[in-house]
């Protein structure tokens, strides 16, 4: 459910909010809609006037004043300590292809696991997490030497891009800073207002299950630009944001430097979301990739790119399925993650019965990963993940 | 996708040796691997498409409406988290015994499953056979397309109600012929039940075209299948086969033609019974001849009874009912069961008349039989095992045999009404609804626990009528009112979870509403 609006209060000592009081009136409302909305009481609309009053006052006091000498020092401390780990990190590249990626299946895991400890020593989590990756690959079947290679050679750039950073012209030096792993400040970035259609949203757990990672992807209608809004939350507790697939709110999207331009945060929303009538528009095989080719120019490690596919025919095949333009012989192999995608893949192919369909998903090197589809005849959503 | 070749593959051999062993740093093997890796993503290209799958036939069917689609997706998802989750259910209403009726309701307005549903649908069948074929039917055409996909559901594609779509058209004789030579058994099944639906003269001649070679069971199975429609017209195919090498199959057609009572079968069995019962008392067989032989009876009894007891039940059990009455100078089956019988013999007599009347379908015979529901079991004129009367039951006409059983209940309580309650229409209405509730109450205020009703609870879940609510309420505040007293949390608990249940069944029938 949608945490903005609308409002609610309950005298109970629920310290879940909503408490179930009020997600029982929800529910009621969205089983049976409303009779027509009585006159509020007067507790009623005081206070909702005290929260109209309450959101109107804007964030003042959050202008802190900034010690602007003591944020350099520390921004120099922390450049300092990446640049230790990378160093260390560009000699142990060096190693593995000096004595070859062949001794890597039996070396295992654990090497690669006192690496990524030192990354996070060095305070460049997203090095960590990369070479953590890196460490999985012996383990993960054929082709796994090209796969490895290609990860290192990507690690090994991003590297030396860290290194030259100071050189580096100001969107691409955001890139590598995010995908070094230091967190861009959230409030600046350029701010796009638009109708954002909610194309998907699912979670992920991080592999020791202590954040669920949840990503939103957006797609303005008037300006067609692709955005993801990622929120966090702790083991157990799904993150706040909630934002049902096909939902189109009238917002502020505000888009952080760096990473192809694809991270943004929500801001001031203007209206109340209402849904989409109909499905998005879809473009062939061909430009899907071609996108995601154009978006590599500006983060060489991005690997997927956000595409609405269509009309394309899903095809089942023995050795992973694949989307077919309904018109002519291109088609996209489907990039299968865990057992979910599986049930996922089988609603596609029920919706699509042989037919086209539109389908929403992240289109990368490993293949195509559907995420939403549109009913062929109603147009409605349905999440495939 | 394929991809700009070149020398990637000579930098990845490259890497596997490593550059001790080739002259060249790791540096620029590393710089060489990035700007291949970039090139190679950036330039991916679609590939070939695959050979496509063959469109799905159309289904004409309507989707339900928005309000029931969300019903059944909820439905079906709680199917699998109940699997999950285990344990207690505590006052949360029981799902899973709301989505066959969900399907059954579905299906008699003539809806088609939202596609988006099918898959969880098939799951669900193949978790739960008795889900198979209402949801099978639900699915329609798109699930049998989906289940030509998927090893996991194939059950979907194997005979039976809803799975038949590889049925030719039944006007096309060559390939009724040909399905009916070289198919599977459960398509040869079905293919003799479409016919028989049609023109049930056809279903015998095929059947007569490969009798003499099927093998003995299988002739069992198809002499089974005659069960459903059985008429006048299937006669003489029965009667031939009472000389068949089988000594099953002889007497399934035996027991097929005695609850044809115009046969010339039941005919002779008349003859034979009527000699042996009569006002003047009962003379059971003295031998079992070559004719009874061959009219089915089995000459063998089991272990611990009379041979001719045992012959004299089964011709009983075969003679038209309808026979009695001229018999016994025209009194009516009540009358005749209350005469007094020879000793030693009542029972006997009894129980091959039960077994009559449900072969025959004779609710006044059934109704005699059955007697008073109040009186105490042992009492009655005809039986006193439950089983056999739930059989009885289940010949009289709805609105009696709800009656009927709402009177035991009453008299009895609910500890033996499981299998009568079995066999009434469902939902439970008016008075026999009513009876379950007061009984529930009564077992309440007795100091039992809830489970041990836990079969009629589960019954009740599923058939009784949604306007009874109303009257569980009551007892459910009845049940809060003393709930600290023992067994009294519990009962208020199963009251709630039986309302909340019912009221659930009551929304999610009122929204599938009929197509316009």
């Amino acid at each position: 459910m949608d945490l903005t609006g609308p409002a609610y209060k309950c005298s109970c000592p629920s310290r879940k909010f909503p408490c179930k009081h009020a997600l029982g009136l929800l529910l009621l409302w969205a089983a049976e809609g409303l009779g027509e909305p009585a006159e509020a009481p007067d507790w009623a609309s005081q206070w909702l006037a005290e929260r109209a009053a309450k959101a109107a006052r804007p964030a003042a006091g959050a202008a802190k004043p900034v010690d602007e000498e003591a944020a350099r020092r520390r921004t120099e401390r922390r450049a300092a300590r990446v640049g230790a780990g990378v160093t260390e990190l560009e000699q142990r590249l060096a190693d593995l292809l000096r004595g070859g990626l062949a001794g890597q299946e039996q070396t295992g895991y654990a090497g690669w696991e006192e690496t990524a400890a030192r990354m996070v020593d060095a305070q460049a989590p997203g090095l960590a997490a990369r070479v953590r990756e890196l460490g999985t690959i012996p383990s993960c079947g054929p082709g796994w030497p090209a796969r490895m290679l290609e990860e290192a050679a990507l690690l090994h750039l991003l590297d030396r891009a860290w290194l030259g950073v100071s050189a580096l012209p100001e969107p691409l030096a955001a890139t590598v800073r995010s995908r070094v792993g230091i967190p861009g400040a959230s409030g600046e970035g350029e701010a796009v207002r638009d109708h954002w259609l909610v194309l998907s949203q699912y979670d992920s757990v991080s592999a020791d299950g202590r954040l669920t990672t949840r990503r939103i992807w957006l797609r303005g209608l008037g300006s067609g630009r692709p955005a993801l809004v990622l929120d966090f939350g702790p083991p157990g507790r799904p993150p706040g944001l909630a934002l049902p697939v096909g939902l189109v709110l009238e917002a502020e999207a505000r888009f952080r430097p760096g990473s192809a331009g694809l991270r943004a945060d929500l801001g001031e929303r203007f209206a109340a979301a209402t849904p989409c009538a109909r499905a998005p528009a879809g473009v062939s095989t061909e430009a899907a990739l071609e996108a995601y080719g154009a978006a590599l120019r500006e983060d060489p490690w991005l690997d997927s790119w956000p595409v609405v596919l269509g009309p394309v025919v899903p095809v089942p095949g023995e050795l992973g399925w694949q989307l077919a333009d309904a018109e002519g012989t291109s088609a996209l192999p489907v990039a299968l993650t865990g057992a979910r995608s599986r049930s996922g893949l089988w609603q596609l192919a029920a919706l699509s019965g042989g037919g086209p369909v539109t389908v929403f998903g992240e289109c990368g090197h490993r293949g195509f990963t559907p995420l939403t589809a549109w009913q062929p005849e109603t147009a409605e959503p349905v999440a495939l993940v | 996708m394929e991809t700009l070749g070149g020398d990637w593959e000579e930098l990845v051999g490259a890497a596997l040796l490593g550059t001790e062993r080739r002259q060249g740093s790791p540096e620029a093997l590393l710089d060489a691997a990035a700007v291949q890796t970039v090139r190679r993503r950036a330039g991916l290209r679609p590939a070939e498409a695959g050979p496509r799958p063959e469109p799905a036939p159309r289904d004409p069917r309507p989707v339900p409406p928005e309000a029931a689609r969300r019903r059944l997706a909820q439905l079906l998802a709680g199917r699998s988290a109940a699997a999950g989750g285990g344990g207690r259910r505590g006052g949360a209403p029981d799902l899973t015994e709301l989505l066959p009726q969900w399907l059954a309701a579905a299906g008699r307005h003539g809806y088609r499953a939202p596609a988006a549903l099918v898959p969880a649908l098939l799951e669900a069948a193949r978790a739960r056979t008795d889900l198979r074929p209402q949801a099978l039917a639900l699915a329609g055409a798109r699930g049998l397309w989906l289940a030509r996909l998927n090893p996991d559901w194939r059950f979907a594609l194997r005979g039976g109600p809803g799975g038949a779509g590889a049925l030719p058209e039944l006007t096309d004789a060559a390939g009724v012929e040909r399905l009916w030579q070289e198919g599977l058994f459960a398509e040869r099944v079905a293919l003799l039940g479409a016919v028989r639906a049609q023109e049930p003269a056809g279903a015998t001649r095929l059947l007569a075209t490969t009798w003499a070679t099927e093998r003995a069971e299988d002739r069992l199975m198809f002499l089974d299948s005659l069960r459903v429609g059985l008429s006048e017209g299937d006669e003489p195919f029965l009667e031939a086969a009472l000389g068949d090498r089988s000594r099953n199959v002889r007497a399934t057609a035996a027991e097929l033609l005695s609850a044809l009572p115009g046969s010339a079968l039941a005919g002779r069995m008349a003859e034979r019974a009527l000699a042996c019962v009569g006002p003047e008392g009962v003379v059971p067989p003295a031998e079992c001849d070559a004719g009874m032989l061959r009219d089915g009876v089995v000459k063998r009894p089991p272990a611990g009874r009379g041979e001719r007891a045992w012959w004299l039940g089964q011709l009983v059990e075969a003679a038209p009912l309808s026979r009695w009455r001229e018999r016994f100078g025209g009194l009516d089956p009540a009358e005749i069961l209350a005469r007094p019988t020879a000793e030693g013999w009542a029972e006997e007599l009894h129980a091959a008349w039960c077994r009559a009347a449900v072969r025959q379908r004779d609710p006044e015979w059934s109704k005699a039989l059955l007697g008073s529901a109040a009186a105490p079991p042992a009492a009655g004129p005809g039986t006193a095992s439950i089983a056999e009367r739930a059989k009885l039951l289940s010949v009289l006409p709805e609105g009696e045999r709800a009656a009927w059983v709402a009177e035991f209940v009453r008299a009895h309580g609910l500890s033996e009404a499981f299998q009568l309650l079995g066999v009434c229409g469902v939902p439970w209405e008016g008075v026999l609804g009513r009876a379950v509730v007061d009984a529930l109450d009564a077992a309440r205020d007795a100091g039992s626990y809830p489970w041990s009703f836990s079969g009629v609870m589960g019954l009740a879940e599923r058939c009784l009528d949604p306007a009874v609510a109303g009257a569980l309420a009551e007892a459910d505040a009845d049940a809060d009112a003393d709930a600290d007293a023992g067994a009294g949390a519990y009962w208020a608990e199963a009251f709630q979870r039986l309302s909340a249940t019912l009221r659930l069944r009551a929304t999610m029938l009122t929204e599938l509403t009929p197509p316009p």
